[in-house]
């Protein structure tokens, strides 16, 4: 029998993931961590919520934030999903896309500063490429049968919107509402930076070791992420909307000599910036400065960042399939789901800097921790989407159980569907791959980070549009693979 | 109307026209208040209980209301000085020159006594078998090492400078790993869990976390001081003048000069500031351009 393609192509992505571990630096080098981990553990069952200076505050722009730059993201990435067709822009939108949210709000720092608008642009900016590209897929599948049953020449948007719009708005709102969990988890990572989100008091206070802190900030995280279905009800969204400009306000001030200067000096070149169009010498030098960059910094931060995702994807597949059947009514009763689900909360939620940092405490720094964390981190993901739709399959009467269940039955016939939210998710982990090089691990967004914080927004951005062609480079792989492994192009979200 | 239009309408009244709005509103902000920051340096959960007793303190000597707000690194001190979102910073050595670059008229007014010779500590896990000693600690070559923030002058400038000064290399070349801790509290941390075999720590902050019980001295101990070097110093914006009066930047230093109480000073940590000027730095912009952190 021949060997199905899809079998084939997982192993040919396990076998660039055991290619890379070559390559990795996997060395365990810590000597005691075991003071520091009991210090963990010790705050992990003892959180103290009143040690937060501003714990309702910081949990209220979180909000504020993920709300409003999510819905401005819906309003945006729907009006460009209609024009989707247009290759501009399908280019502007997988340009915005590729970018980190938090590489999007350290430029933004730079041009606004401290304002909310920094904060909203970067989950906006982002996520309305993302939700234009799924909203146009969901659109274009949702089936032409309803339109070709019209008569002939009913209008372009009456078709649209008696036709197409109806048949995909459920799907349209399901997406959204896995987004806004998203946009929750990014709102607070972006504290990382300095937005007075949850991330910015989680961030600090791991660093200093407060961990009673620490796991306190994280349980009202999970608790958020955990009653987002209770919350997150249609008709509150523009009551939640109109607070949140009063939870935003008071930031400073938002200059326009600052956001030229950013366009018109700061990341133009530094060797051309006070030069003549025709000055050769500048361009000369310009070219020197474009080589030492990508000889130095480019190009092997690009190898690691792919050696750290190759390994990652692999990490997240095989622990996907781990973690799914914990959340599967197929496998679990209902007691054992909600420990599952409760589970698997907590490794979604658990920024993968922090999870990557508890790991470098027992390993040391190496790439081990960030696979590991990358690998839990998505794992989970796509376990609790993949458990989701194991739990719609039906099964026959006299089906097998335990493991002959899993490995003949459930496995196999929800295996296309995990290699479609896999391979969705590997541009994401790519993406991800930026914000480890606490680890000493040198990616792409090590260098970003460094350029950065030189100050010098001209090597930062150029190094930033290489990791978006990279980006771009990988989605448009998966995109092919996914169209001939027959895998959905958009994986449904319920 | 038909049903097409339902989901349409529900769309622009629940999210579109709200999401309009709450933009809209936001982008309106507060202004008009003397503004300070501090660079990051150590145990950032204390910082607002460290700075806002000296804003209290800047707002009854200046006759102004000044703010203290918090920021996450070096590099977003100096991004909110230059958007002139702060108008002083407490800067350490190498932010403050690339601040003063950046910022034609802004001048550093006063720095903390000790600013004048500062060191930085070489810190290593006991397992290294690394004595202190005199001189440059050669031995720490091949070994994992951490800095703290990338844009630290004790925890980066000055140790990479005598990193690449005594072992003739880039430190990534140097060292069998290399990473940047974030901040001073962390390096210690992370050298005294051994995950780092050595690390450069700023001294006031290694004096501090000893005082607070959190080192352990049979896992981690100093093994080299660097020659003294100046650093920390508040900078301001030159513009200040002319938005709150003749002589503002005059009053601005006075109160920073006159500063005695021992609990406003401990936030820094210093015992007390002494006038500053921005050729005092020279030393700081010249390692930074000779090791190519600065164009």
């Amino acid at each position: 029998m021949r060997r199905s393609q899809r079998v084939s192509t997982s192993f040919g992505f396990l076998g660039v993931g055991l290619f890379c571990l070559v390559f990795a630096d996997l060395s365990v080098s810590t000597l005691d961590p075991w003071q520091e981990m009991a210090r963990m553990a010790r705050g992990l069952v003892t959180p103290d919520f009143l040690a937060v200076d501003r714990l309702g505050e910081a949990l209220l722009q979180t909000l504020a934030f993920a709300l409003v730059g999510v819905a401005l993201a819906v309003v945006a990435g729907f009006g460009l999903a209609l024009v989707f067709h247009v290759r501009v822009v399908r280019w502007g939108c997988a340009f915005v896309r590729a970018i980190h949210e938090l590489f999007w709000a350290l430029l933004f720092l730079q041009m606004l500063g401290l304002t909310a608008l920094t904060g909203i642009l970067a989950i906006a900016l982002p996520y309305a490429g993302i939700f234009a590209k799924v909203y146009s897929e969901i659109l274009e599948e949702a089936g032409p049968r309803a339109a070709n049953t019209l008569p002939a020449g009913s209008g372009t948007v009456s078709a649209f919107f008696f036709a197409r719009l109806p048949d995909a708005f459920v799907h349209l709102k399901s997406y959204t509402f896995y987004r806004v969990e998203c946009g929750l988890r990014s709102s607070a990572v972006l504290g990382f930076v300095g937005l007075p989100t949850l991330g910015f008091y989680l961030e600090s206070a791991f660093k200093q070791g407060h961990y009673s802190e620490v796991s306190a900030l994280l349980f009202l995280f999970y608790v958020i992420i955990a009653t987002l279905r209770l919350w997150m009800r249609p008709r509150l969204v523009p009551v939640y909307l109109l607070i949140a400009p009063f939870v935003l306000a008071g930031g400073a001030e938002i200059s326009l000599d600052n956001i030229a200067r950013f366009f018109t000096h700061d990341i133009v070149p530094y060797p051309l910036r006070s030069a003549e169009v025709l000055d050769i010498s500048a361009w000369t030098a310009f070219g020197t400065w474009t080589w030492e960059l990508l000889a130095d910094q480019a190009l092997p931060g690009i190898v690691a960042t792919l050696v750290l995702t190759q390994i990652a994807l692999v990490g997240s597949g095989v622990l996907t399939l781990v973690f799914f059947p914990l959340v599967s009514r197929r496998f679990l009763g209902p007691v054992g789901r909600t420990a599952g689900h409760a589970f698997l909360v907590v490794v979604r939620s658990t920024p993968e800097y922090i999870l990557a940092y508890v790991l470098l405490q027992f390993w040391g720094p190496s790439m081990l921790p960030a696979i590991v964390a990358l690998s839990l981190h998505n794992g989970a993901i796509i376990g609790h989407l993949v458990g989701r739709f194991s739990d719609e399959l039906a099964l026959r009467p006299d089906h097998p159980r335990g493991l002959n269940l899993y490995a003949y039955e459930v496995v196999p016939r929800v295996y296309g569907q995990f290699l479609a939210f896999l391979f969705y998710r590997w541009e994401v982990i790519l993406r991800e791959t930026a914000i480890l090089g606490i680890l000493g691990i040198q990616t792409l967004g090590f260098y970003v980070d460094s350029a950065i914080s030189e100050i010098r927004l001209d090597r930062a951005m150029f190094l930033i549009v290489i990791t978006a062609l990279l980006n771009i480079a990988v989605d448009g792989l998966s995109r092919a693979i996914r169209a001939r492994l027959r895998l959905a192009t958009t994986p449904e979200i319920q | 109307m038909g049903q097409g239009w339902k989901p349409l309408g529900n769309f622009i009244r629940n999210i579109a026209l709200p999401a309009i709005v709450s933009v809209s509103f936001v982008t309106a902000a507060l202004a008009g208040d003397f503004v300070f920051t501090a660079i990051p340096d150590e145990d950032e959960t204390r910082l607002r209980q460290r700075f806002d007793k000296v804003a209290v303190y800047l707002t009854r000597e200046l006759g102004v209301k000044v703010r203290y707000i918090p920021v996450k690194s070096y590099a977003a001190a100096v991004a909110a000085f230059r958007n002139n979102h702060v108008h002083l910073a407490w800067f350490g050595g190498l932010s403050g020159v690339r601040a003063r670059l950046l910022v034609p008229g802004s001048e550093a007014i006063a720095q903390g006594y000790e600013d004048r010779f500062f060191i930085t500590y070489f810190i290593a896990h006991a397992s290294t078998g690394l004595r202190p000693a005199d001189g440059f600690p050669a031995g720490i070559a091949g070994r994992t090492f951490t800095f703290g923030s990338k844009g630290s002058t004790s925890g980066r400038l000055m140790p990479e400078f005598y990193i690449r000064k005594h072992l003739k290399q880039a430190p990534a070349k140097a060292f069998a790993r290399v990473g940047f801790s974030g901040d001073h509290s962390r390096t210690i941390a992370l050298v005294q869990s051994g995950a780092y075999a050595v690390g450069a720590v700023n001294y006031k902050v290694w004096a501090n976390e000893m005082k607070a019980g959190h080192i352990d001295p049979a896992k981690v101990s100093v093994i080299w001081k660097t020659p003294p070097y100046p650093d920390y110093q508040w900078t301001i914006r030159g513009d200040v003048d002319t938005v709150w009066g003749r002589g503002f930047k005059a009053r601005v230093t006075r109160a920073l000069l006159d500063m005695t109480d021992t609990d406003l000073l401990a936030s820094f940590p210093r015992k007390s500031f002494v006038p500053a000027k921005n050729s005092d730095y020279k030393p700081i912009l010249d390692v930074a351009r000779s090791i190519k952190l600065i164009d």
